[in-house]
């Protein structure tokens, strides 16, 4: 009992080791949200178009027919950086034969119309979501979020923030080909 | 860019904690919408239940745990709803699976190893003071001469 015991300190010292190797992993982000979406079917939601965009809207219809993966991009006219992840989707669109979607979340969609109009608009669709109700349904914390859907509709990668960095870049781009080799 | 600010600004202060357009007419749905809204956790501040926070998605989510409890949901089924699309992360209290053992038992393994910690301490202690060895008989001689001389000096 008594050597048992006197084993306890070593013990207690090899767990708050563990739990501190664990807790300054410089590559643990302690604000990191999982998504419950990862795997499992896109959710179910209908958007009607934003005016002016001459673009289709968006529902959870047009997301289960691919064969090749989809960047549903979670964006507003009123987010910063949704300006600067424009120029960074716009290319991978042009370059890479990608099939860009976006939700176009709380915002109005005059100024949402203006800014397409200014910036140039790479989505082959666009779903206005004024309420937010539709974020909710995909579990969004805030604008800009983006999240690849698989072939067959099933949701695989989801991305907080723009994509600005290369490291995000990098990000998207692996799980893209990760998504272009499971095809069904 | 002044516009841009603005819109940010707006945006802002559209949202506050419960406000009164949010609150139900009915007071026991209110009341049970406050109790929920309390220990639902905001997907933006974080640390902060949605009951008190100011965050857009916040108010959204106050309003459909309203929406939820008007349509006759128990509370259980509007936290449900919730966790189906923000994960167990949005409850302050957390349920007991494999993924949250380490968070339920660290409190508790805590708790006892300070309770032996005291335990092992107390006794340790304790010993020191209350075992008196018995004394040799050259002692016991030594004592009893004492006691005699001091005796005979008192007298």
């Amino acid at each position: 009992m008594k050597k048992l015991l006197s084993l306890l300190p070593l013990c207690a010292a090899i767990g708050i080791g563990i739990a501190g190797w664990w807790g300054l992993n410089p590559n643990r982000d302690p604000g990191a949200i999982p998504s419950v979406l990862i795997d499992k079917p896109v959710p179910v939601f209908e958007l009607s178009d934003v005016a002016g965009t001459g673009t289709p809207g968006l529902a959870t219809q047009d997301l289960l027919m691919s064969q090749e993966p989809i960047l549903v991009n979670v964006f507003a006219s009123w987010c910063l950086p949704c300006r600067a992840e424009h120029a960074v989707l716009a290319r991978m669109v042009r370059e890479e034969d990608l099939n860009l979607v976006g939700i176009n979340y709380k915002d109005k969609p005059a100024t949402a119309a203006k800014w397409l109009a200014e910036l140039g608009n790479p989505y082959s669709r666009i779903g206005s979501d004024q309420t937010g109700r539709a974020g909710i349904e995909w579990g969004i914390s805030g604008v800009p979020e983006t999240f690849i859907v698989g072939p067959g509709g099933k949701v695989i990668f989801r991305h907080v923030g723009p994509i600005s960095s290369d490291a995000a870049l990098a990000k998207i781009r692996g799980a893209l080909a990760v998504a272009r080799k499971d095809k069904p | 860019m002044i516009r841009i600010l603005l819109v940010l600004g707006l945006f802002a202060t559209a949202a506050s904690a419960v406000e009164p357009d949010e609150i139900l007419s009915d007071p026991t749905l209110e009341a049970r919408a406050r109790v929920i809204s309390a220990n639902l956790r905001c997907v933006v501040c974080q640390n902060e239940p949605i009951d008190t926070s100011n965050a857009g998605v916040a108010r959204d989510l106050r309003l459909l745990v309203r929406e939820r409890l008007v349509a006759g949901d128990t509370d259980k089924q509007v936290f449900d709803y919730v966790v189906a699309r923000y994960g167990d992360y949005v409850l302050f209290k957390p349920p007991w699976k494999s993924t949250t053992y380490a968070l339920w038992l660290t409190p508790i393994a805590f708790a006892i190893f300070g309770m032996l910690s005291i335990l092992l301490i107390l006794r340790r202690s304790s010993r020191e003071f209350t075992i008196v060895e018995a004394l040799s008989p050259e002692e016991e001689a030594q004592l009893s001469e004492l006691e005699k001389r001091k005796k005979d000096r008192d007298i």
